[in-house]
């Protein structure tokens, strides 16, 4: 066979067969030389407009409709046709089997970058991180979604359009604060969950909350006032999720409306890893593709013209602006992942004194693929940084740590740089930025005021003297007493106690109760 | 293990239609807004292109938790110069936007696209002709025949052949008839067989198939099929729109500005209602001449002012070319409001007695000079007169109007749903 026997195809333009030729390549370097291990492969072609079409429902190729969508829609189409915004060349979906999205206008080189990066990548990453294997129910998220879909359609038939809407309006409002941040009982199963909710809804239907016994109206007249300790403990406080907590204790909630919170629900928690694993995921994605194109180059697969276009597409990608860049706008998960998988390789293959003293249990170790892909399964992006950020690594993005406090009148003081004494505080620091105890403001339910008038008491506790935006807190707080059907109360305090700032919000009366 | 490929660019990308129905609804408003205002500074023959409107986002966010101010830490890249210990200036007062925080909240407003149905739509919305109904329209109707499915009796001239075919073949095939061929190669087998229990065989085969062709026909009855038509009521949706217009030397560019805006937002907005919608243009000074759009607003014209003239060819043309049995009739007239003293006689009666009980709508446009102010305008005699018929009863609607931007407005007020009453008081 000659060389040109092995091409995968020739110039820019691809048909179906070449997709074949090409995925049956990267399967075998990914398999064989990688060992990556991954959900089984759906390619789907589509048109830019059906991209766009993903982007704004979440990336998810069936949901349930709701305006907000068309908004997203509207707003990135405006941006696309305006070119401020170039359409991401692929979108993949953590199912089983794992979906990714080609746009047919991508040349041939730039179909195997995608099918590389997120059919080999992606796919072995969301079989295999633990957060993935923990939160999510990858056989069973299509068939959810469907009937998620389905669902909200028949509520809307049966409860009109209006109350539906409020209801999921509500819902996603409280959505980044529908989720268990800790694995409690069990891991998901969507499908079981999806037979469960027409029983559970029979059932609610015809059962009551004893707890919630004396709610029509009128003065409320209880000897028994339930001790606190006790009424805490009934209602599962303090409680973090607040969706969960309005599905099961929300007074006036009708049956279906606690399964639309379900819904947004079970749809939040699927994507909670996603948000902890940004940098580990594409970094992942994007050493696999590298990996596999230069593999599929070497073995005389790939001209060195499409080598070349895809090594431009892929600088692009990986291209970090500095601080003070006019591009800058926070650190790429791309180049940030992808400089940590290569650093992790070159410690395992060829370490320095250094290296050997900062990571003894890998450096050296020789096999390069088994050390990545025992981190890819184990680590997510906080943990990921705060072990493999290597001295080296922090030399060469030139990082500094700023702190910047408001009572300072100075400035903002530079408090650690690349140097001996920062690498450890600025490994910290940087690791931080990506945890999400930190990102995601800490609010709970802490208590419910069952004798009096069933406020609903919610807790901010402020961290480094963030508090909560008043505008947007106002109008959350909004959705959540129209849920609750009573009176709202946050608080924000610090870290001793101490009230720094105190919301109430009353229902309307809306359709949500209707 | 093969890998699957889907090629989905066949399904129509509609996914996002119905969210965006849904985004339209929940903004209409918003939108509502940004129609008219963005149908002020255009042409009104582009209002019904459609086309791109400027939403602001800010009436359409979805609230979060979000935190902000206290202290901030971050990392960042790109360390050229500073060493531990620094103190950096702040990059501005508000000290707040830098990295991190405000992410994404850039979409303050955005334009958005609006097919040509969906901009006439909202332009429109909330808009109706005033009684539609008048009369015999309902009534009126002329019937139509149209194409209903087949039936099994009918006319021989309706006998639908490759229906009937087809239902035939389906018949002889579930049946098993046998085919032709298949009888002309076992004759063809006896002509050439010389065996005689082999012929006899052969024989009784070929027997076996005649009785089962006769017994089972080429075309049966229960296969024909005849075409199936069916008389339909057919709405006479048509009407006409009379541009009455005062082009004595008196009516500036100006105002034939403003009429022509006018006539132009009714033209859009009858074209929503009928198939057909006629424009009749009269111009009119001491004597009225129907004429072209072109002649219609930009011809020059001098003389004095009998509106009566207007009105009377109006009439005319009405009685010999549209049926107001069969047409709806619209008239609107501009008119900086001048006439002569001894026509105000002769026009109330016209108006009264020819004119009003055939129209479904009449509407006076007294034009003013830019800049004037419309409340301030002192009553012409037209108005004058219009506004003694109305006191009477007669179903005239008047308006005055100054600015292009108050042509909207004023249209809009004309043709607001409303009320029975509300509209015999107005």
């Amino acid at each position: 066979m000659t060389a040109t026997d092995q091409l995968l195809f020739r110039g820019a333009d691809w048909d179906f067969r070449t997709l074949q030729r090409i995925c049956d390549a990267c399967e075998q370097v990914a398999r064989d030389e990688l060992g990556l291990d991954v959900y089984p492969n759906q390619i789907e072609v589509i048109t830019a407009e059906q991209m766009l079409d993903a982007y704004s429902s979440v990336g998810m190729p069936l949901f349930y409709k709701h305006w907000s969508f068309g908004k997203h829609f509207a707003f990135q189409e405006a941006s696309y046709r305006k070119g401020l915004m170039g359409l991401a060349y692929e979108i993949v979906i953590n199912s089983s089997p794992c979906i990714s999205y080609l746009m047919e206008e991508n040349t041939a080189t730039m179909q195997t970058l995608v099918i590389a990066h997120a059919a080999f990548g992606h796919n072995h990453f969301f079989k295999n991180n633990y957060l993935f294997k923990q939160w999510t129910d990858a056989d069973g998220i299509l068939d959810y979604l469907e009937f998620a879909k389905r669902y909200v359609a028949h509520c809307e038939e049966r409860h009109g359009r209006l109350a539906v809407e409020h209801t999921l309006d509500a819902a996603h409002a409280l959505m980044s604060h529908g989720i268990d941040r800790y694995p409690g009982k069990k891991s998901l199963d969507l499908r079981a969950e999806e037979k469960r909710a027409g029983r559970r809804r029979a059932h609610e239907e015809s059962a009551f909350n004893d707890l919630w016994r004396t709610v029509p109206g009128g003065k409320v007249k209880s000897d028994a006032i339930l001790d606190v300790e006790r009424r805490r403990q009934m209602l599962g406080l303090p409680q973090e999720n607040l969706l969960y907590f309005l599905e099961k204790t929300a007074p006036r909630l009708r049956p279906w409306q606690r399964e639309l919170l379900r819904i947004v629900r079970h749809i939040a928690q699927y994507f909670y890893p996603q948000s902890q694993t940004k940098v580990m995921n594409e970094g992942t994605a994007t050493y696999v593709h590298y990996r596999i194109m230069s593999r599929l180059h070497q073995q005389g697969r790939l001209t060195d013209g499409n080598f070349l276009e895809f090594l431009q597409s892929h600088t692009n990608v990986v291209f970090q602006p500095e601080f003070d860049d006019p591009r800058y706008s926070g650190f790429n998960p791309y180049a940030l992942g992808f400089a940590m998988m290569q650093d992790i390789e070159r410690i395992v293959t060829n370490p320095k004194d250094e290296d050997r003293e900062w990571f003894p249990d890998i450096a050296g170790k020789g096999d390069a693929m088994g050390v990545l892909r025992d981190v890819w399964a184990n680590y997510r992006d906080e943990s990921f940084i705060s072990q493999f950020m290597s001295p080296r690594l922090m030399r060469h993005f030139r990082l500094f740590h700023l702190h910047d406090d408001p009572e300072e009148r100075a400035g903002i003081l530079v408090d650690a740089i690349h140097n001996e004494r920062g690498y450890r505080r600025l490994r910290r620091e940087l690791a931080r930025q990506y945890d999400v105890g930190f990102i995601d403001a800490n609010i709970e339910v802490v208590d419910v005021d069952l004798a009096g008038d069933r406020r609903l008491m919610l807790r901010h506790t402020v961290v480094k003297g963030a508090q909560l935006s008043e505008a947007d807190t106002k109008r959350v707080l909004q959705h959540l007493a129209d849920l609750w059907s009573y009176d709202v109360s946050l608080v924000e305090t610090d870290g001793v106690g101490k009230v720094l700032k105190e919301y109430v919000a009353n229902p309307r009366n809306i359709a949500v109760a209707a | 293990m093969a890998i699957h490929i889907v090629d989905r660019r066949l399904n129509p990308g509609s996914k996002s239609l119905e969210n965006r129905q849904r985004f339209l609804r929940r903004a209409k408003a918003l939108v509502q807004g940004a129609v008219k205002k963005s149908s002020q500074d255009r042409d009104i023959k582009d209002v019904l292109e459609g086309g791109e409107v400027s939403v602001p986002i800010d009436g359409m966010d979805e609230p979060r938790f979000r935190r902000e101010g206290g202290t901030r830490d971050m990392v960042l890249p790109g360390n050229k110069k500073f060493v531990e210990g620094d103190i950096l200036p702040r990059p501005n007062p508000s000290g707040g936007k830098g990295r991190g925080a405000g992410e994404g909240d850039s979409e303050d407003t955005f334009r958005f696209v609006l097919s040509r149905d969906e901009f006439v739509d909202l332009f429109l919305d909330d808009l109706e002709l005033p009684d539609l109904a008048k009369r015999k329209l309902a009534e009126v109707e002329s019937e139509g025949i149209r194409r209903a499915g087949y039936s099994t009796s009918g006319s021989p001239a309706n006998i639908s052949v490759s229906r009937t075919v087809s239902r035939a073949l389906a018949r002889r095939v579930a049946l098993r008839r046998p085919r032709p061929e298949a009888l002309a190669a076992l004759e063809a087998e006896l002509a050439d067989c010389s065996d005689e229990a082999r012929r006899a065989e052969l024989m009784a085969e070929i027997e076996a198939l005649r009785a089962k062709i006769s017994r089972i026909p080429f075309i049966d009855p229960i296969d024909i099929r005849y075409r199936r038509f069916e008389t339909v009521p057919k709405p006479v949706a048509q009407a006409v729109m009379f541009c009455l217009m005062d082009v004595s030397g008196s009516m500036t560019e100006h105002m034939k500005d403003l009429a022509k805006r006018f006539y132009m937002l009714l033209y859009v907005f009858l074209k929503r209602r009928y198939r057909h919608v006629e424009i009749v243009f009269i111009r009119h000074t001491d004597r009225a001449e129907e004429v072209d759009e072109q002649t219609f607003f930009y011809g020059p014209a001098s003389g004095g002012t009998l509106v009566s003239s207007a009105l009377q060819a109006m009439h005319d043309i009405v009685r010999t070319r549209f049926r107001p049995a069969d047409w709806n009739i619209y008239a609107a007239q501009a008119s900086d409001g001048d006439n002569s003293y001894a026509d105000g006689e002769v026009t109330s009666r016209l108006l009264t007695d020819k004119i009003l009980p055939i129209t479904q709508f009449f509407a006076y446009l007294e034009v003013g000079q830019e800049n004037g102010l419309s409340y301030e305008m002192p009553n012409s005699s037209l108005w004058t007169l219009y506004e003694s018929l109305r006191a009477s009863g007669a179903p005239l609607s008047m308006r005055k109007v100054n600015e292009r931007s108050e042509i909207f407005p004023v249209f809009h007020d004309l043709f607001q749903r409303r009320s029975q009453q509300e509209r015999n008081a107005s």
